[in-house]
């Protein structure tokens, strides 16, 4: 019982993190048409950015500081390079964010070195929040649950509230009608790649040390989110809020589980042994599969409902 | 091909069961010398590489060269042909190479009676295997999801390989031994060399054989499809049925190119399933020009030498290589091949002469900022990676000290100069093509109404 | 300029070839060529297309007309498959093709021009007619036989290059042409796999009135013996073009007849003019 509230538990606050990262992907894809390679290299330089503002000046200042900065270099590469290759069509977009995380990659290699950074959870949201069963769940984690729901409802808050929520709305579907009305549309579209880069990079904030801080951490989480993007439906922020939980719960899950098919014949009295066709997949814990499971689910959505739970635009 | 004119009668109206009204079409379809010679020269210089760079190394590089042509012409038949861009394209070279490995494992315990020299066959097989599995499922979007989809597949298929030690080797990977089976005319395929003219063999059939497949009619639908998928439904096409076995032809040649790799290094790790590895093919396809046939050739080249040697020369080249693909996306979408043909045509018109001048102006200004801007990277990547070894390292033929003022200050002077010359030469230089441009344009409409 | 060759009719219809049967097969009374029966079709909660009903006979020249909003394309986008209807039916040739994904009306004899114009950018003219003949002569998805080969294929693409005038452009890339040179290869596509229904959706939007006039001699060139509709919105090139009229207002077919008759009908006046107006004409009478 323990294990399953905890997993829960934890799995929701993965989950909600994921909607983090796939919910400003999802932001810059239904404005600009751009799905962002970069945007997990968002999320590793905000968890680097933490890291060094934490060794300054502590952590409560890294919340804010480092999604700015992240922010800052998001809005600049729009600015300066994505912008060029707009008239190229998607390939070359896709292509240019491609470089970008490259970049990034070897620069963060080359600042902040190739293991992993000692990036911590501050000791005043260390140890526990509360004890079930026996089991502990981390204060911290229900801390990035925390942060995750206020952005969210900021982010709503500022989309279908304030003036310029009304304008990006706009300009998500009609971006030329906005810009004949007068707005600066390039410039919103700056403010967008911004903000999106900006809320993944407040998601490496409070990720990065929660789990690890390291160059590869990117490509881990990156194909993730995007299976999640896929998965909810491209262009839909529901659909992905949706996947990014489902995901997020069953790998947690999965993870902790540590049965087999091959338990699950034993426990019939079915034996299996190393001579039996197939052992290698009996013989697979689900721990084991827990990494393949976005994939998997993919291909299992791609098969039978290719738009996504809630698709509603084509890529 | 013949040299004389052909008269074409009209049968199609008699199906119509109509009485034909012939109308004569008069080709003349000289005979096609340029292609008879790009053919034999390339042939030639595949056969005479080995003999013109002969030491031990060149004869790797040149093996590796052969596979990475085979497997970055597969990969430009999705992306440039078909405007696909896939982020998994190892899978299917990858799983290729596996496949391949284990059957020359079982030619050695004498369980498959099949030459060496048919191995990548079977790999090209697997490949095709597998493109037919994920590919129905990958083919069922288009552009930027089925991008991502190519990336979960390939991300699948790579956790999958640690998944399964028996079959990926675990961490050391598959290994066999190339001399075995049957040793027809006594080669063995011990001797690089010997292998090395196996894989140009090959390099050359299946070059030839993706080339006709352009010119073909399912090669020009693909080409449709690319331009236009919508437009292809409405004169009768099914889009994915094109892509799909489009897909599948691409895999199979990239599980030939995984194969000969099997056959070449004699061990398949699960590296060549990796996301790194389909990167790679992505990255310097684009570079060798995805808009032309032969770019992927000289992409292949790049990546071979890259590896080899600009790895040997500075720990940053990746970021060199990142960056260079940066500005080539920015600035020549369509890579070196492009950059060539428009120098050709600009050359075809007689006015490439002047603008030698503006290249070799254009080349030093870049190089003094290259030169600044890679003292920079070089210094910090000492400072990171070879601390132990003090602040001073070498850098073509000067010293610098990683600490000093100095030593940053002129890098820094260095590039801020090279940097305001490179943008007066580009300027003028843009001018400079802008006519140029505009007086073959002219040139055309001259020509067209004549 | 050569009369129409014969090859390009297609005398033996898709359907025949598709082997399906139609009503005309079975000895019934002769199918139309086109009909639309109750057809609807909604966006969301918008109904846009309320019950919009047609009968074609085969050969006939229609012109589609009607105001601005009033649902043409969106008929022409529920006939060729690119919006399946909510409800209704379309009838090619007698047979059923609501509901059939694009390329499979195409392949039993209908086919369609775009209002924004639709071709392949980066091929060759001559690549465009091309593609657009592969089908029908039967290449499927071939990649055995080369393209210089098909001998049949490359005539009938010289063919509808001399027809539509643009064999002077054979090798230009379609990127490259005017916009009236493009519309003109827009309709060689269409007309290239010699269907027997032609949808040609605004064939001379933003063209000058010298450049439609041609372009209407065009049209009626290379449809002869072809059941025609086209979206029209010039009003002496819909006199000129067709044999009836069909009026589409707030997605229904409010009227459909010879020319003279529509323009006498009060219905269609008052659509187009507002009621005051055609009971003014109508009292003028």
């Amino acid at each position: 019982m323990e294990f399953f509230t905890i997993s829960l538990l934890n799995g929701i606050s993965y989950g909600l993190l994921l909607f983090m990262l796939s919910s400003g992907l999802t932001l810059i894809f239904s404005m600009m048409g751009v799905l962002n390679f970069a945007h997990a290299s968002f999320y590793m330089l905000g968890a680097y950015f933490a890291f060094t503002t934490t060794q300054v000046v502590g952590y409560w200042p890294a919340l804010v500081v480092a999604p700015m900065l992240v922010a800052l270099i998001g809005a600049a590469f729009e600015k300066y390079a994505l912008r060029r290759v707009h008239k190229f069509g998607h390939v070359p977009e896709l292509l240019i964010t491609f470089g970008l995380s490259f970049i990034i990659l070897e620069m963060v290699q080359l600042i902040w070195g190739t293991s992993a950074a000692d990036y911590r959870v501050p000791g005043s949201l260390d140890g526990p929040l509360f004890t079930l069963y026996g089991t502990q769940f981390p204060t911290y984690r229900g801390f990035m649950m925390l942060v995750a729901i206020l952005m969210l409802i900021a982010l709503w808050l500022v989309l279908t509230r304030t003036r310029i929520g009304l304008v990006i709305q706009a300009a998500l579907t009609h971006p030329e009608t906005v810009e004949a009305l007068g707005h600066n549309v390039p410039r919103v579209f700056m403010l967008v790649f911004g903000a999106g880069a900006a809320l993944a990079g407040l998601a490496g904030v409070i990720g990065g040390n929660a789990f690890v801080t390291e160059p590869g951490m990117a490509g881990a989480v990156g194909p993730v989110i995007f299976v999640v993007v896929v998965v909810g439906g491209m262009g839909s922020l529901a659909g992905a809020f949706i996947a990014s939980l489902l995901i997020g719960v069953i790998q947690t899950f999965a993870v902790g589980t540590d049965s087999s098919l091959l338990g699950a014949a034993a426990s019939i009295g079915w034996n299996i042994t190393p001579e039996t066709f197939g052992y290698p997949l009996w013989k697979l814990k689900i721990s084991q599969v827990a990494p393949i499971l976005p994939y998997l689910f993919l291909v299992l959505m791609l098969i039978f409902r290719p738009k996504g739970l809630l698709g509603t635009r084509e890529g | 091909m013949s040299a004389v004119p052909q008269q074409i009668e009209k049968t199609a109206a008699s199906a119509a069961g109509v009485a034909p009204a012939i109308t004569r079409y008069y080709e003349f379809k000289p005979f096609n010398v340029g292609r008879w010679i790009i053919w034999t020269l390339f042939a030639l210089v595949l056969a005479a590489a080995p003999l013109v760079f002969t030491s031990s190394l060149s004869h790797t590089m040149l093996s590796q060269i052969g596979i990475a042509i085979i497997v970055c012409l597969s990969y430009n038949m999705l992306l440039g042909q078909g405007g696909m861009l896939s982020f998994g394209h190892a899978v299917y070279s990858g799983l290729g190479a596996f496949l391949a490995i284990h059957a020359l494992n079982l030619v050695s315990k004498g369980g498959l009676a099949i030459p060496v020299s048919l191995i990548p066959i079977v790999g090209g097989l697997a490949g095709m295997f597998f493109a037919v599995v994920f590919g129905w499922v990958t083919t069922k979007k288009a552009a930027t999801p089925f991008a991502m989809i190519t990336l979960g597949i390939g991300e699948l298929v790579a956790a999958m390989s640690l998944m399964f030690p028996e079959f990926f080797g675990g961490e050391g990977g598959v290994s066999g031994n190339r001399v075995t089976g049957p040793a027809p005319l006594g080669i063995t395929f011990g001797p690089q060399i010997q292998l090395y003219y196996l894989i140009a063999l090959y390099t050359f059939v299946c070059t030839a054989l993706m080339f006709a497949f352009t010119r073909t009619p399912l090669g020009r639908m693909l080409n449709a499809v690319r331009d236009n998928p919508e437009r292809v439904e409405f004169v009768g096409y099914d889009t994915q049925k094109v892509r799909y076995l489009a897909f599948i032809i691409a895999a199979f040649f990239a599980g030939i190119s995984g194969g000969l790799a099997a056959l070449n290094f004699e061990i398949v790790t699960s590296e060549v399933v990796s996301g790194g590895r389909s990167g790679a093919y992505l990255l310097f396809t684009f570079l060798g020009g995805a808009t032309f046939f032969f770019g992927p050739i000289i992409g292949a080249t790049l990546m071979v030498v890259a590896f080899v040697f600009l790895s040997e020369l500075t720990k940053a080249w990746l970021l060199y290589l990142g960056l260079v693909f940066l500005f080539m996306v920015m600035y020549a979408p369509g890579g070196i091949a492009s950059l060539i043909m428009m120098n050709l045509r600009v050359a075809a018109f007689g006015r490439l002469r002047e603008l030698w001048v503006s290249y070799l102006a254009l080349a030093a200004t870049a190089l003094i900022v290259l030169l600044g801007a890679a003292a920079m990277i070089e210094m910090v990547y000492h400072l990171k990676l070879n601390a132990a070894l003090g602040p001073e390292l070498r850098f073509l033929g000067t010293t610098l000290n990683a600490y000093s003022v100095n030593s940053w200050f002129g890098s820094v002077f260095v590039m801020l100069t090279g940097l305001g010359l490179f943008e007066v030469t580009r300027r003028h230089f843009v001018r400079q093509w802008g006519e140029i441009q505009e007086f073959i344009e002219k040139e055309i409409k001259r020509r067209e109404s004549l | 300029m050569s009369a129409v060759p014969d090859s390009i009719n297609r005398t033996v219809p898709y359907t025949a070839r598709a082997g399906a049967t139609s009503a005309s097969q079975l000895g019934a009374m002769p199918a139309y060529a086109l009909e639309l029966k109750d057809l609807r079709k909604s966006f969301g909660k918008t109904e846009i297309i309320r019950g919009a009903n047609l009968a074609v006979n085969a050969g006939e020249r229609i012109a589609v007309i009607g105001p601005n909003g009033a649902g043409k394309s969106t008929l022409f986008n529920l006939i060729s498959g690119r919006f399946a209807p909510t409800s209704g039916e379309v009838l090619l040739n007698g047979q059923r093709i609501n509901g059939k994904r694009p390329f499979e009306i195409n392949r039993l004899g209908l086919s369609r021009s775009f209002q924004i114009t639709n071709i392949f950018p980066k091929l060759s003219v001559f690549e465009n007619l091309r593609c657009g003949v592969l089908w029908s002569l039967g290449y499927r998805y071939t990649f055995l036989k080369f393209l210089a080969d098909l001998h049949d294929a490359n005539d009938r693409a010289e063919q509808l290059l001399d027809m539509i005038k643009l064999h002077r452009k054979r090798d230009v890339l379609a990127i490259n042409l005017t916009y009236a040179e493009q519309r003109a290869l827009e309709i060689g596509i269409t007309i290239a796999g010699g269907a027997s229904v032609i949808l040609l959706d605004e064939p001379t939007a933003g063209m000058s009135k010298s450049e439609t006039r041609r372009f209407i001699d065009l049209i009626k060139e290379v449809t002869v013996g072809k059941t025609l509709l086209t979206v029209e919105h010039d009003m002496g090139v819909v006199f000129g073009l067709a044999d009836k009229i069909a009026v589409v207002v707030y997605g229904e077919v409010i009227a459909f007849d010879r020319p003279g008759a529509v323009r006498a009908n009060a219905r269609v006046q008052e659509a187009y003019l507002g009621s005051h107006v055609a009971d003014a004409q109508v009292g003028a009478h």
